[in-house]
C-alpha cells in the first residue's frame, strides 16, 4: 500500500531564503508523526506545505498514493487543527463544526447527524448552541478537534494544538488525543517544540533545526541513539550530559578520561566502540547514572563522584556534579544517600552512551 | 480628570477640591454654551416670523413659536428661479448618498479583506497607492474627473456623483478595513480554506459578520463626507440633480429682496439632520471601531 504521506525532496522559499531544505518523509496509515524543534525551524511552515497553506518552493508531496503538491487545501483530503483553534467567532459551536460540510453541500441530515455522532464523541453535546467566546479554552480546543474529526480525512493535522493550554489540561489532552489515535487509527501530523509531548504521542518523530531534517525514528531510536549533538540535547528531560572527553583505544577496548575539577579523571573502559578518535563528546542520560545495583544495565562501570547539589523531585532524586567542566546530572532514586559536598558511588551505563564527534556533532557510535 | 487638590493637606483638601471641581463644571459649562450658542440662533431664528426678527433681539426666544419658516423651505424656498423649496434637493442628497455610501463601504471591506489577507505581489504599494488617494485634495481632482465623467456619459447625474464619491471614499474605507482586519488571525481564513471556502465564501460567511464596528465607522464617515459635500456637488450636477448642499447655498445666496434669515435658518438644519441623526444613532460605535481598527497597523 501507498503511504498515507509521501513528502519527496521538498523545498520552500520565501524570496532568497531558505527555509526547508530537502526535506524527506514518508509515513504509512495509522502513523502518528510529530514534527519538533524549537521555534523557527520550520516545522510550521512545513504542516503548511502539508495542507497546501503554503505553495512549496521544489519537491513533491502525496497524500494517499495521489501526487497533492498543486492541489488546493479543500480538494487534498485533509483536516487541521491550529494553534489558536481559529473557531469561526460569530458562528455557534454547530456550525462551526458544519461549516466545512456546509461549503461542500453535504444535506442537512447527513450534517446533523455527523455533528451528533462527533459531539458525543468529544463531550461537547451541552455546547453546541454557544459561541466560541463563551468558551473556556479546553472547550474551544475540544471543538477545534471535533471540526477536524467530523470531516474524516485521510490526514489530521495538528499545529501545536496544546500550547495554548495550562499545564494541567495540556498532559489531559495529551493523553485524549493519544486515544483518539488510537481508536481511530487514524493518520495524524502534529507539529509542536515540546519534546515531552512528541516522545508520548508519536509513532514516529521527525527533529527539524533550521529548516532541516536532524533526525526521522521513533521515539525509542530519537531517545536512545540521537543522531547528532542538536537531537540528544533537544530531546529529553533533563537533558542528555554531553560532556568532553580524551579517548584511548586499543584493540581491546577504549579508555576514556573525563576531566575532574579536583582529583583524578574518571577513567571509563569502554569494550564495544573500540574505534573512537581522541576526542569526543560523550553522551549520558541522567537515568543512566545510577547507584550501584539499583538499576540493572548491561554493562556498567562504577566511578566515585562529588556532588555538588542534591534536588529531590518527589519520585526522583537529581544529583549534579561537575565532570570535564559541565554540569552533569544523574537520575538517582528518591531515597538516595547523596549529599551535597560529599563523594557518591555512581555506575555508569556504557551499554547506552553515545559518542559524538565534537567538530561536526555527529554520533560516532 | 486631573484632581488639582491632590497634594493638599487633609483638612483643607475637601472644601478645596469641591471649589475645584465647581470651577471646573463652570469653564466646561461655558465652553459648551459657547458651542450651543449658533445652534441656538439656528433655531431660534427658525421659529421665529421676519417680523420678529427685524424688530427682536437675535437672541431672545420666539414670542410666537411658527413653522411658516420651516414649511417655505422645505417646500416653497426659491432657488434662482425654481421655488419648490429644498425638498428634491434633499431627495438628490439621499439618492446620492445612501448608494454611494453603501457601494463604497462594500468595496473598501472587499479591499482591505484582500490587502490583509490575500497577499499579492505588489499588495503592500497597492495599500500605499490608496492611502495616498486619502490625501488628495478634492480641487485637484475636479478637472480630470469632469473628463471621465464627460467621457463615460454621466456628467451632471446622479449615477455620476455616485461614482465620484465612490471613487474618492475607497480610499477611506479600504484603510478601515484594512486596518481592522489584519487583526483578525490568517488562521481563521487557513482554518476556512482547509473547510473548502472560497475567497467569497471567506469573506461572507466569516469576515463580514465580524464586522460591525468598522462597517459602522466606515457608513458614519461616508455619509457625513458625501452628505456634506459641495465641491463635487455644485461642479458635477446640474438643474434638477444638485444636492442639498448646493440648493441651500442657492436659497441664501440668490434671494433678491428681504433677507428672509428664518427660511435660510430653518433650510439649513433641514440639511444639516440626517449627519447629526447619524452621529446620535451610531455614534458609540464609532468611536469604539475608530479605535479597535487602530490598535494594530
Amino acid at each position: 500500500m501507498a503511504p498515507i504521506l509521501d513528502i519527496k525532496n521538498l523545498y520552500k522559499n520565501y524570496g532568497s531564503v531558505e527555509i526547508l531544505k530537502d526535506i524527506n518523509v514518508s509515513i504509512e496509515q495509522g502513523d502518528f508523526l510529530v514534527l519538533v524543534g524549537p521555534s523557527g525551524c520550520g516545522k510550521s511552515t512545513l504542516l503548511n506545505c502539508i495542507a497546501g497553506l503554503e505553495p512549496i518552493s521544489g519537491g513533491e508531496l502525496h497524500i494517499a498514493g495521489r501526487n497533492m503538491t498543486d492541489v488546493s487545501p479543500k480538494d487534498r483530503d485533509i483536516a487541521m487543527v491550529f494553534q489558536s483553534y481559529a473557531l469561526y467567532p460569530t458562528m455557534t459551536v454547530a456550525k462551526n463544526i458544519t461549516f466545512g460540510m456546509k461549503v461542500r453541500g453535504v444535506d442537512a441530515a447527513t450534517q446533523q447527524e455527523k455533528l451528533q455522532k462527533v459531539a458525543r464523541q468529544l463531550q461537547i453535546e451541552p455546547l453546541l448552541n454557544r459561541r466560541p467566546g463563551q468558551l473556556s479554552g479546553g472547550q474551544r480546543q475540544r471543538v477545534a478537534m471535533g471540526r477536524a474529526l467530523v470531516r474524516d480525512p485521510k490526514l489530521f493535522l495538528f499545529d501545536e494544538p496544546l500550547s495554548n493550554l495550562d499545564a494541567k489540561l495540556r498532559v489531559e489532552m495529551r493523553t485524549e488525543i493519544k486515544e483518539l489515535h488510537q481508536r481511530l487509527g487514524a493518520s495524524m501530523v502534529y507539529v509542536t517544540h515540546d519534546q515531552i509531548e512528541a516522545m508520548t504521542l508519536a509513532t514516529k518523530i521527525v527533529v527539524m533545526k533550521g529548516g532541516v531534517i536532524q533526525q526521522i525514528g521513533t521515539p525509542a531510536e530519537i531517545y536512545n541513539r540521537p543522531a547528532n549533538l542538536f537531537v540528544a540535547d533537544f530531546m529529553g528531560n533533563p537533558a542528555m550530559n554531553l560532556i568532553p572527553a580524551k579517548v584511548k583505544s586499543d584493540s581491546e577496548a577504549s579508555r576514556i578520561e573525563i576531566a575532574r575539577r579536583d582529583g583524578a579523571p574518571i577513567v571509563l573502559t569502554d569494550r564495544q566502540n573500540r574505534n573512537l578518535p581522541e576526542d569526543v563528546i560523550i553522551g549520558v542520560r541522567p537515568e543512566d547514572i545510577a547507584e550501584p545495583g539499583h538499576r540493572n544495565g548491561s554493562v556498567t562501570q562504577e566511578a566515585e563522584c562529588m556532588v555538588d547539589i542534591v534536588e529531590p523531585a518527589g519520585a526522583d532524586t537529581y544529583v549534579v556534579m561537575q565532570m570535564g567542566g559541565k554540569h552533569v546530572t544523574a537520575r538517582l532514586h528518591a531515597e538516595t544517600s547523596a549529599e551535597p559536598g560529599k563523594a557518591q558511588r555512581l555506575a555508569f551505563d556504557l551499554g547506552k552512551v553515545s559518542y559524538f564527534a565534537p567538530e561536526t556533532g555527529q554520533r560516532l557510535n | 480628570m486631573t484632581d488639582f487638590a491632590i497634594d493638599t493637606p487633609r483638612s483643607q483638601s475637601r472644601t478645596l477640591r469641591i471649589g475645584l471641581r465647581w470651577l471646573l463644571y463652570v469653564i466646561l459649562g461655558l465652553f459648551a454654551l459657547y458651542y450651543l450658542l449658533p445652534l441656538f440662533v439656528m433655531i431660534t431664528t427658525s421659529l421665529k416670523s421676519l417680523e420678529e426678527i427685524r424688530t427682536g433681539d437675535l437672541m431672545a426666544l420666539p414670542r410666537e413659536v411658527t413653522f411658516d419658516a420651516w414649511r417655505t423651505a422645505w417646500s416653497k424656498a426659491c432657488t434662482g428661479i425654481q421655488c419648490n423649496g429644498v425638498k428634491p434637493y434633499f431627495w438628490n442628497s439621499v439618492l446620492i448618498a445612501v448608494p454611494a455610501v453603501l457601494i463604497s463601504t462594500l468595496l473598501g471591506a472587499m479591499n482591505g479583506y484582500v490587502v490583509a489577507h490575500w497577499k499579492f505581489k505588489g499588495a503592500n504599494i497597492f495599500f500605499a497607492l490608496m492611502l495616498f488617494g486619502c490625501f488628495i485634495p478634492f480641487q485637484v481632482v475636479l478637472l480630470p474627473m469632469a473628463r471621465v465623467l464627460g467621457f463615460m456619459g454621466i456628467a451632471g447625474t446622479i449615477p455620476g456623483l455616485i461614482f465620484v464619491h465612490v471613487i474618492y471614499g475607497l480610499g477611506f474605507t479600504t484603510l478601515f478595513f484594512r486596518n481592522y482586519y489584519v487583526t483578525i488571525p490568517a488562521e481563521l481564513s487557513k482554518a476556512a480554506k482547509v473547510d473548502g471556502a472560497g475567497f467569497f465564501r471567506i469573506f461572507w460567511s466569516i469576515f463580514l459578520p465580524l464586522s460591525l464596528p468598522i462597517i459602522v465607522v466606515s457608513v458614519i464617515w461616508q455619509f457625513t463626507q458625501i452628505w456634506n459635500d459641495f465641491l463635487f456637488g455644485v461642479s458635477f450636477s446640474q438643474s434638477g440633480t444638485q444636492p442639498i448642499t448646493v440648493a441651500l447655498n442657492n436659497i441664501v445666496n440668490s434671494t433678491t429682496g428681504v433677507k428672509e434669515y428664518n427660511v435660510d435658518m430653518a433650510a439649513a438644519i433641514i440639511a444639516a439632520l440626517p449627519t447629526l441623526l447619524v452621529y446620535v444613532v451610531a455614534g458609540k460605535y464609532f468611536i469604539r471601531g475608530l479605535t479597535a481598527g487602530s490598535v494594530k497597523g
